[in-house]
This record gives C-alpha cells, sequence and structure tokens, in this order.
C-alpha cells in the first residue's frame, strides 16, 4: 500500500522521504518552482512553490509528504501569491529580458510568463551589481541573479570546489567568487563544471556561444515551462545536499 | 600580524565551528577582517575562502572594509531616538570631523548606527568596538571624543564610562528568590530525572521567549530524540541573543542571576541527558553584551570549583557537564533557534528549514534543546520550589511570572517582574506612565514583532492567553508620531532581515523604502495599500518570523492611528506614485515656459 495526499483534490502517491513538490512532479502533477532543482537537495529559498497544506501555507519542496495532507497549489490565491513573488525578483535585480542573451533559456522570463506576469509591480530598486568578465570563458552578469544559489550548491556538492558563496545580509546579500581578488578567473572553475551550466537564469554565461541556438528556438521558446519540469522531474537527486569543505569536515 | 592571527587560531584549536569567534578576534586585534585574514583564517581552518568571506559579511560588527581603530555605533532603537540619538550622534560627528556612515580620512574613526543594543533604559546609547556605553550626553560625548582625538585605547578609557545600571524596580519570585547555587541540583539528583521532568510539566511552565512553547515537552523530545546511533551526545543551548527592539531583561538576569540561569541549564542537560551520555552546553551571547562575557566566564569557572559544574556534579558519577559562551556579532535573525544553532556552528545565520527541528537535529545534527535565559532561570526555581509553588504565581493558564522591559515615555524605566495576569495600565501606573488623561498613547509590547496598542485596550493582561511577550515595553507618549516609530521599526526589519527567503529580502527592504516615500510626502493611498499585500506575502511565505512580523508595527499603528499615516499622504485618491508634471519640471527651466499649458494638470483641466 502506498501512502496518498490530495493535491488540488486528487490522490497523488508519495514515497517516504520525499517532499510535497518532488512528489508532485514525480506524479506528473506542476507545482510552480524556481529555486528547487531536481538533482538538488530542496532548498526552500525562492518560495514561488509555496501552497497551502492543511490550511497553512508553506513552502511545497521542503515541506514533507504525510499521508492524507490537504494540498491546495493551484488556486488563485496561491498563483497570486507566485506572481508577486516572482514581481519582487524582477523588482530586485536589473532584467532586461529584450536584450539578455538567456532570453528563452531563463526560467525566471519562463516563470513570469506562465504565470502571467505583465509588470514588476513594485518600484525597482536599480541595485549597482558590476559584472565580472575577467574569466576567458565565462562573464558574470550579478545584475540578473536571483539568489536561489544553485551555483552555490552546484560548485559544493557536484563540483567538489566552492567556486561560489553567499556574503552580505538582506537586500545586499550577494554572490562572491572563492578567490582574494574576488575576480572569477582566479578561480578554478570549469566549462566541464555542474556550476557552470546550472544557473537558471542569466548569471553565469558562457562566452562565444551566447546566440548559437536564435531567440524563438530556446528552450523555453519550445515548451512553457510546466512541461519541461514535469520532463525534469523524474532524475534523481545526485547531489549530496551538504558540502564536507564548507563544514570544515573534509 | 601573523602572530596574532596564528595566537587567535591556537585559542580555538583550529576548529571551523569556531569561525564566527574567531573572526570576532582578529576583528579585535586588527581593527577589521583584512583580505589576507580571511585567506589565512581560511587555509588554517581548512575552509573555501568564499565561506570565510560570507561569514565576515552577514554580521554587522564584522567590517572587511578598510581598518579603523574605533569604531563607534549608536544604537538606533525608537527609545535611543527619543531621547536624543540622532543630534547627539550628529554632535559627535561634528566634533570628529567624520561623515555619518563613513571612516575618518587617517582611518582613526568612524560613527554609524546599528539596532537596539539592549540599553534602553539609560540611553542613548552606543558601542564603542564593541563595549557599551549608556546615558549619553555632550558631555560625555566630549570625554569620548578627547579620549579618541587623544588615542588612548579603549580599553584605557575610564571604567565610569562603561558602567550599565540594573535598574531592578520591581522583583518578584524570580529577581527576589534566596537561592544558593547547588540548591536546585540537590533536589534533582535527589528525585531523578523522571520525577523533575514531571515537575517541569506539572508547572505549567512555558518558554519565555515571546513562542511560548511548553518547556517539559521540548526538554522531553530532546531526551528522547533519537541521536546519532551510538553517539548520545546532546546538547543545551541557552538563547542569550536578546535582539528584540526595546528589550534588556536578558542583560539583568545575565547580570544578576548567571548562578541560577547555569543552574537551569545543568538541571536541563541532566533530564535530557541519556544517563552515562554526553551532554554540553552553550550560552550564545549577544555581541552587544560583549563586556558580560568575562563575569559570566568568572561564574562558570566559580561553578566548576564548586563541582556544580564540570564532572561528577556534585559526586554524582557520570553526570558531566559543562558550558562554553560563544559570543554573537550584531545580527537579529540569530535569536530564531535554528539561526542561532547555525551561528554556533560558525556560518551566516540563517534560519534552517524545519523539520527536523533543533529537538532532533540540532547542533551538528544531534539533539539539541534551545530556551531563553529566563526560561532557564523559571526551570530552576520550578525544580527548587516545587510545581504547586510555581503554578500559584500568575494566571490559570500562565504560571510563574514575567520580567519585563520598561522603557520610553515613563518615569522609572526599568526592569519590573510580575506574576502574569497584570495589567498594561498597572505597569504603566508603576512605571511613572500616565495611563490615564490622554497621557500615554501608545505601548508597543514584545518590540517591533510584538504588538502595539492604545489606550482603549491597557486593561489588557500580559499572559499567554491575552499578551504574549518577550519581555519588552515601550512605552510612547502623546507627543509621539506612532508613523516614525513604525517607520523606525520597518528599518529594523530591513537591516536585519538575513536576506535567504525571496519575500522577506525583498518585502522588508520594499516597506523601508514605502514608509521613507510616505515620510517624504511622496505617498499615496496606494503605497497604503501596496504595505497590506506586503503583509500578505510575508505572513503566506516568509521563512522565518521575521518576515512574518515585519509589517505588524506598521499594520498596528495604521489601524490605532490612521491619521497620523493620512496627513503625511500626498493625495487620498489613488494616484501613481510617479510625479509626472514634477517630472515635466527640468524641461519648463529649459524651455523657459511656465505657462498653464506647460502644466500636465492644468492642461486636463
Amino acid at each position: 500500500m502506498t501512502d496518498t495526499f490530495l493535491l488540488d483534490g486528487e490522490d497523488v502517491a508519495f514515497a517516504p522521504g520525499q517532499s510535497v513538490l518532488q512528489a508532485a512532479l514525480s506524479a506528473g502533477r506542476y507545482i510552480p518552482h524556481l529555486c528547487y532543482h531536481p538533482e538538488f537537495k530542496p532548498h526552500g529559498s525562492c518560495k514561488v512553490c509555496t501552497v497551502k497544506a492543511n490550511g497553512r501555507t508553506a513552502a511545497s519542496c521542503t515541506l514533507p509528504a504525510q499521508a492524507g495532507l490537504n494540498v491546495e497549489s493551484e488556486t488563485g490565491e496561491m498563483n497570486d501569491l507566485r506572481r508577486t513573488l516572482v514581481q519582487m525578483l524582477f523588482a530586485e535585480g536589473n532584467h532586461f529580458c529584450p536584450s539578455c542573451e538567456k532570453s528563452g533559456n531563463c526560467a525566471l522570463q519562463a516563470l513570469g510568463a506562465d504565470l502571467g506576469v505583465m509588470t514588476a509591480g513594485f518600484r525597482h530598486f536599480y541595485p549597482d551589481r558590476p559584472v565580472d568578465a575577467s574569466h576567458p570563458d565565462f562573464l558574470l552578469d550579478f545584475n540578473r541573479c536571483i539568489l536561489c544559489e544553485l551555483c552555490v550548491r552546484a560548485s559544493c556538492e557536484v563540483d567538489e570546489k566552492c567556486v561560489f558563496a553567499l556574503s552580505g545580509r538582506g537586500i545586499d546579500k550577494h554572490l562572491v567568487v572563492n578567490a582574494a581578488s574576488g575576480r572569477l578567473a582566479d578561480t578554478n572553475i570549469a566549462l566541464s563544471d555542474k556550476a557552470a551550466t546550472v544557473c537558471p537564469v542569466g548569471v553565469i554565461i558562457q562566452k562565444r556561444v551566447g546566440f548559437s541556438v536564435p531567440i524563438g528556438q530556446r528552450r523555453y521558446d519550445q515548451r512553457p515551462i510546466r512541461a519541461q519540469a514535469l520532463d525534469d522531474a523524474p532524475r534523481q537527486a545526485a547531489a549530496s545536499g551538504g558540502c564536507a569543505a564548507c563544514e570544515g569536515t573534509a | 600580524m601573523i602572530h596574532e592571527l596564528q595566537s587567535i587560531l591556537a585559542r580555538h584549536h583550529g576548529d571551523p565551528t569556531h569561525l564566527l569567534q574567531v573572526l570576532r578576534e582578529v576583528q579585535d586585534a586588527l581593527t577589521w577582517i583584512s583580505p589576507e585574514s580571511i585567506d589565512y583564517v581560511a587555509d588554517e581552518l581548512g575552509l573555501p575562502r568564499a565561506r570565510v568571506e560570507g561569514v565576515a559579511g552577514f554580521y554587522s560588527f564584522l567590517h572587511s572594509d578598510a581598518p579603523c581603530r574605533y569604531r563607534l555605533l549608536f544604537s538606533d532603537n525608537i527609545t535611543d531616538r527619543m531621547l536624543g540619538n540622532q543630534e547627539l550622534l550628529t554632535y559627535l560627528c561634528e566634533k570628529l570631523w567624520v561623515e555619518r556612515g563613513h571612516r575618518s580620512e587617517d582611518g582613526l574613526v568612524s560613527v554609524d548606527t546599528t539596532s537596539c543594543t539592549g540599553m534602553c533604559d539609560q540611553g542613548p546609547a552606543l558601542l564603542v568596538n564593541g563595549w557599551a556605553i549608556p546615558r549619553l550626553s555632550r558631555e560625555r560625548l566630549d570625554r569620548i571624543a578627547e579620549l579618541i582625538l587623544a588615542q588612548t585605547p579603549v580599553e584605557r578609557w575610564p571604567r565610569e564610562l562603561f558602567a550599565v545600571e540594573d535598574n531592578i524596580r520591581r522583583a518578584d519570585i524570580l529577581l527576589d528568590n534566596p537561592m544558593q547555587p547547588g540548591d536546585s541540583l540537590r533536589a534533582v539528583l535527589a528525585d531523578g530525572r523522571e520525577a523533575t521532568l514531571e515537575e517541569i510539566r506539572r508547572s505549567n511552565l512555558r518558554g519565555r521567549g515571546g513562542a511560548g512553547f511548553a518547556t517539559a515537552l521540548k526538554w522531553e523530545a530532546c531526551r528522547d530524540a533519537p541521536g546519532d546511533g551510538a553517539n548520545t551526545q546532546r546538547y543545551v543551548v541557552c538563547n542569550a541573543d536578546e535582539g528584540e527592539p526595546g528589550t534588556f531583561k536578558d542583560r539583568v538576569l545575565l547580570t544578576t542571576q548567571a548562578d541560577l540561569l547555569f543552574e537551569g541549564m545543568t538541571v536541563c542537560a541532566y533530564v535530557v541527558g541519556a544517563s552515562g551520555g554526553k551532554t554540553r552546553g552553550f550560552l550564545y551571547l549577544r555581541g552587544e553584551y560583549r563586556y558580560l562575557l568575562e563575569p559570566l566566564n568568572e561564574v562558570l569557572a566559580r561553578r566548576r570549583a564548586a563541582n556544580v559544574l564540570g564532572r561528577d556534579i556534585l559526586g554524582h558519577t557520570g553526570f558531566d557537564f559543562d558550558i562554553e559562551i560563544h559570543l554573537g556579532a550584531g545580527a537579529y535573525v540569530c535569536g530564531e533557534e535554528s539561526a542561532l544553532i547555525e551561528s554556533l556552528e560558525g556560518k551566516r545565520g540563517i534560519p534552517r528549514n524545519r523539520p527536523p527541528f533543533p529537538v532532533t537535529h540540532g547542533y551538528l545534527q544531534r539533539p539539541t534543546t534551545v530556551n531563553n535565559v529566563e526560561t532557564f532561570c523559571a526551570a530552576a526555581l520550578v525544580t527548587a520550589g516545587g510545581a504547586e509553588w510555581y503554578r500559584s504565581v500568575g494566571t490559570a493558564k500562565s504560571a510563574g511570572s514575567k520580567v519585563l522591559s520598561v522603557s520610553g515615555d515613563c518615569a522609572r524605566p526599568g526592569i519590573y517582574e510580575y506574576p502574569f495576569g497584570v495589567t498594561v495600565r498597572q505597569v504603566l501606573e508603576d512605571c511613572g506612565a500616565d495611563p490615564g488623561n490622554g497621557g500615554t498613547l501608545a505601548v508597543q509590547i514584545s518590540g517591533p514583532s510584538g504588538v502595539c496598542i492604545a489606550a482603549d485596550e491597557f486593561d489588557r493582561r500580559i499572559a499567554f492567553e491575552d499578551i504574549a511577550t518577550a519581555g519588552a515595553f515601550m512605552v510612547f507618549d502623546a507627543s509621539r508620531d506612532m508613523f516614525e516609530v513604525a517607520r523606525n521599526f520597518a528599518h529594523f526589519f530591513a537591516h536585519e532581515s538575513c536576506g535567504f527567503c525571496t519575500p522577506c529580502r525583498v518585502g522588508t527592504a520594499m516597506l523601508r523604502s514605502t514608509m521613507d516615500k510616505i515620510a517624504e510626502g511622496h505617498g499615496t493611498l496606494y503605497d497604503l495599500a501596496e504595505i497590506e499585500k506586503l503583509d500578505r506575502v510575508l505572513n503566506q511565505s516568509a521563512h522565518c518570523g521575521l518576515g512574518h512580523s515585519a509589517c505588524n508595527p506598521t499594520l498596528d499603528t495604521m489601524k490605532r492611528f490612521r491619521p497620523t499615516y493620512e496627513r503625511r499622504l500626498k493625495s487620498q485618491d489613488f494616484e501613481p506614485a510617479f510625479d509626472l508634471d514634477g517630472a515635466l519640471a527640468a524641461a519648463r527651466r529649459m524651455t523657459g515656459r511656465d505657462d498653464a499649458g506647460a502644466h500636465l494638470s492644468t492642461e486636463e483641466a
């Protein structure tokens, strides 16, 4: 017998240890999400995957699935919340989709389109975030960072290099690289790293391949993010969820 | 420099969980965390450099910008403002020839603000290189400026400058207890673990940090947690990160009741620790109370000598427990128990995802009990005096007493301990405020995260079943502008948001800028609606209590004192935040026009 919970009125089976989001995606049911990545331990920072479970809101990526839980996701209230959170991210950074070479491959843009986000809704912060073009193979454009920490997690847990980390606090929180100079060129990041390709937005950009796939034929130009997410879902979490180097136990 | 860093790292045995402690000491030794020292510390602790940089960048009292010999941080709680801290800050800046928020050209001194430093009953206050100086006045600032300009090391400044008062105005069962070190321990060792837990349960003791969780349930869950297989290690942590603006009762408890506190922690260790298992204790002391570190360590040493701490406590073979003090470094969010544990592990103070909870997966993923200072003190009282006695104090649902930190517009600010159930009016009368006749306008209870109440609610009671509080009690009289109170708190939350989750990181910054916009006279009704929307988003989706409560003071004051908001609004109608006609002013100047047709409003009319 498999345990199930209710997702918008329908039964969803889950395996022990799965979160609500993981179980839903495995069952072919989409819950909008952004910082969650099927290969990594759920992080719970973007809060886009928030659902109402037994009347209380919680991020579904970190909420343990429980038998009998009544989860509401595709509701006006939850999608309003998600739209607002996506708007907050657009207002926080400097996002100029028409001139961004990640356009069409960007999860933030795709999610916004899918949720029907038409404007940033809030006053823009216009932060001053200089780019780092020091590395021969990469451009770091921090203007587009949504602080999902996927590069941090990938570089620690998969590449075992810890090229990226976060510093600062609150609205001043920002990505730093593992070099005294603060320049990516002085780190050991490589094109073959997981961290090189994991960025869901346009921060970690590979040089010289920007428009090799034209806009209009890109990932989210072909199928909406909800369909892509379900394709990705069966992938197993490869990463440990911890970093021995950062824990000082390496 | 290398020699200093070597001795710091040696003191901490190259332990990466001591990273925050190491960085604090580097800051003290070098006056900043230089890039070279980050490299060195990272190498020696075997950590990625970026991780060390991330921790150094998280805490307000760690500075990676440039060396600076005297860093002055004015406490900027609303109570400091009411006592004139802004005017004093400007005065000192002028005396020292520095610009607020900037280091002097010669790297000698910088003057800036920080969140409430817990001296509200004797403000305005500041920290100089982390050491607290209360009761600021022009005369005292003159002396401080002289000492800085003469480049006198802070350790040679007159002691009198640093004297902090207890200001205990009303003592009850806790502050007036007759107990001697070991009294509770002897009682629990005679009764045994199970009976002690049962006594705590029957006493109805609930956590004093604000949430009011049943203490016995927490201890029991920690005791029963499976832990890490064969490893039976458990941790008892005292949360002395008293960061809620307006709260200073833990400072006084740490000063006057340290023995009782450590006794309570030791009782807890006895209850949660398996027989023969290992239990370690931590006191996480907020950085603002740095000056209490040595006195507290002396109390610990005395207790070890008296065998009420350490190995085979009171001759009870195998009952080993010791306490280590870790200092915070300016981060309110570390008062959240899982963020506090992260900080204890030497990391950025980010609240964890829960479940699992600290009682099963706390410090180093081991079972951990985290309680407030006052809770441990109360537990020691319960085990010495008995549950029946303890429950006879307070109300049916709230047993025992509560220590309040009273500040603001009253004749006698300070510490007031009452049995639970006391009315707000009673407290106001006792502290010399004026709750009748339109004297006292409002009271902010339990700090910005708590509630703001107006005169029609002064008969409400301090108790878990009515107004639960962590202890702050800030009084505002009719001369105060409650909008400015709320704006101060909005700045506080934005400054203290850890930035982990989207809603709090962005939402608190938006709330701050919206309140500033209203203050500058550019607000519209749209902004008030936006604040309500932010509150909804934060309540629905923020990662921890900081985000959930960030809009509370604004909403409370909007509800109770709406005119103070409305008279600031540019228009009562919904209007765009952007002043279109105002933006055309430059064009009018350039074209030399100022006729009716050059103005949008007249054009439309």
